[in-house]
């Protein structure tokens, strides 16, 4: 398992340095230079520049910029916001937390529907239930995220008033932030209803961004149920007389989560992806909403450091999957 | 009739024939195609079809509901947005657009990722691992921010929102393509077409190439609908076609601050995009399933 992982590890590291290559690349090819940039719109004297320059090591040979930036980066130091003036680093860490939650609600909602419908659709293969099935998650996979975002602001939020249009809880609440993550640090806070609108702010977004996850995850529980039903231990149950559910739960569905859970891990990149467009929509402080503002405030630091920051992400959330997977599944671990 | 005529051999079917045959199977598939066909002479029509000019804004007519709601008028079937516009010849118009953006963007990476991978697999080495790694490195970030990125560096527009996604969707057809060439250039036909004397180039496009196509064209379908939906993404915010060009994101964005009094005017662009990127994806599963026996689901 140690060597399997060892292998996995020594994969992802020329990748990412690829990555600094690429958020090194960034801010040279933006039109204009960074210490114009950092500069604004006041401009800047020419003797001011040339010191900037020096003191910023601009004038040094581009492999030297790559070295030092590199070194930077190992560092932890990913430069600074033009606006905020704020370590890109610490920008970052503070809004995580509001998109991981947000991100582990839209995965949660996608599992409990997505994973029953997947069985239920297998096991009922042909009937309207299955074309049903595949039919809405078809849809679901078609959807424009930013659209049916604003549907669904529209139907539940305006006309139900069910749930809140934008943010992560009622501006009624200041909560010092303990963990970061909105539903602990309501439920540690002494303030009533605190808890509740947190929950009632989560629950359009993670619907809206676990659309697309949940109809894969519903299509790939049915492909993979449907070649595991058809297997000679699942014929083995039944003749021993196992009830036609434990058959389906204890039996069939561990088996065919297998691929399930690798489609899951893959879904990380798309749902930083929807959370760009979620985030944006509902308000919601997170990553994605940080990174398209700061292309439309030409935050170029931020967009640099927030890209690799993102990548190393979705690098170690594939590596978590993979591990997972060759731990549930042994056949993988050894034959690698 | 006599025994000869009874065993007459039956000519094996034409492969257009046979093809028509298994797709026809699919009832989705071929809706998806009835539909897009629809879009597509909708696109090429737009301007005998759209009842009136895209950009033209009658003053009298501000958020007036579709034909069909209270207050609405068949003047304008779909409703007018906040200036005036009617909603259906600007979708209708936004078709032209969409169908236009996602045949460059797929030509753009077919070409591009062909030829990559055609090169990466037959030169095998250093080649091979620079345009793999390179794709691995597009790979490990979301396909959008990657597109945000390249638009940010380029600066916002539809035409460098098109050379993005045409980035972004690149990997993709790259490793199509090597695969299908890494899994072809070992067998009978292409080894006797290079004793033959065949070159490189003739081995690559002509030998082999052709053979390589079934799963890149069910790729360029499905990628038709992933650059619709991206283009309208980027468009909404604020970062692919500027207003008040009638592109689908885009109309969709500026409409976003009068939802609440007019719901029309973001619903009928929305509905626009998902039907166009729905109809491309039952097309694309479809040809999977007509073309290449292998990937049927």
């Amino acid at each position: 398992m140690l060597r399997f992982l060892a292998t996995r590890v020594s994969l992802i590291v020329p990748t990412f340095i690829g990555v600094t290559l690429l958020t090194f690349a960034l801010i040279r090819v933006i039109p204009g230079d960074p210490i114009e940039l950092l500069a604004g719109e006041r401009g800047i004297d020419p003797a001011r520049h040339a010191e900037l320059r020096a003191d910023l090591g601009l004038d040094k040979p581009l492999l030297v910029q790559y070295g030092v930036y590199i070194a930077n980066v190992a560092r932890g130091d990913l430069g600074e916001s033009i606006l905020t003036r704020e370590p890109v680093l610490e920008e970052f860490l503070a809004r995580f937390p509001a998109t991981f939650e947000l991100s582990v609600c839209a995965i949660l909602f996608a599992l409990a529907i997505g994973l029953p419908a997947g069985v239920l659709a297998a096991v009922r293969r042909g009937s309207a239930m299955d074309h049903t099935v595949m039919a809405v998650s078809l849809t679901g996979f078609s959807m424009p995220v930013f659209w049916w975002a604003l549907l669904a602001i529209l139907f539940f939020s305006v006309t139900l008033g069910w749930t809140p249009v934008s943010g992560r809880i009622s501006l009624l609440y200041f909560l010092e932030p303990v963990t970061g993550f909105m539903l602990i640090d309501s439920w540690l806070s002494s303030e009533p209803g605190a808890f509740r609108s947190a929950v009632l702010h989560l629950v359009l977004p993670s619907m809206v961004l676990g659309t697309i996850p949940l109809a894969v995850v519903a299509r790939m529980t049915r492909s993979s149920m449907l070649e595991v039903m058809g297997d000679d231990y699942i014929r083995t149950a039944r003749a021993k007389g196992a009830s036609p559910l434990r058959v389906v739960a204890v039996h069939a569905l561990r088996n065919a989560a297998i691929p399930v859970v690798t489609v899951i891990g893959l879904q990380t990149g798309v749902l930083l992806a929807g959370a760009i467009l979620t985030e944006t929509i509902f308000a919601w402080p997170g990553i994605g909403k940080w990174l398209v503002e700061s292309v439309h405030r030409r935050d170029y630091p931020v967009l640099q450091g927030g890209v690799l920051l993102v990548a190393a992400t979705v690098m170690v959330v594939n590596l978590l999957v993979d591990a997972l997977y060759g731990f549930i599944n042994p056949r993988i671990r050894h034959t690698r | 009739m006599t025994a000869a005529a009874k065993i007459r051999p039956v000519a094996s079917p034409n492969p257009l024939a046979r093809f028509w045959w298994v797709f026809r199977e699919n009832p989705g598939a071929v809706v998806g195609l009835w539909v897009i066909s629809a879009i597509v002479v909708a696109a090429l029509l737009a301007d005998a079809i759209a009842p009136h000019p895209p950009h033209e804004q009658y003053r009298d007519a501000f958020l007036t509901p579709p034909a069909f709601a209270r207050g609405g008028t068949w003047r304008y079937p779909l409703g007018t947005d906040d200036i005036g516009r009617d909603i259906l010849s600007r979708i209708v118009h936004g078709a032209r657009l969409s169908l236009l953006v996602g045949g460059i963007v797929v030509s753009l990476s077919l070409a591009a990722g062909i030829l990559l991978g055609l090169l990466a697999g037959f030169t095998r080495g250093i080649v091979e691992i620079a345009i793999m790694r390179s794709m691995d490195i597009m790979l490990a970030l979301p396909a959008l921010l990657l597109a945000i990125v390249i638009v940010a560096v380029l600066g916002p527009g539809l035409t460098n929102a098109m050379y993005a996604i045409a980035i972004v969707s690149l990997p993709h057809y790259v490793r199509l393509t090597r695969a299908a060439v890494i899994a072809e250039r070992t067998k009978d036909y292409v080894i006797a077409s290079r004793l033959a004397g065949a070159g490189v180039p003739r081995l690559a496009f002509v030998t082999v190439l052709p053979n390589c196509l079934a799963p890149l064209i069910v790729q360029a379908t499905l990628g038709f609908s992933t650059a619709v939906l991206d283009v309208a993404a980027l468009g909404f915010l604020g970062l692919g076609a500027q207003p008040p060009t009638p592109e689908w994101g885009t109309m969709l964005a500026d409409a976003r601050q009068f939802m609440q009094r007019a719901w029309w005017v973001v619903t009928f662009p929305g509905l626009a995009i998902l039907i166009t990127v729905l109809s491309f994806n039952l097309l694309g599963d479809g040809l999977r399933d007509a073309l290449d026996p292998r990937m049927r689901r």
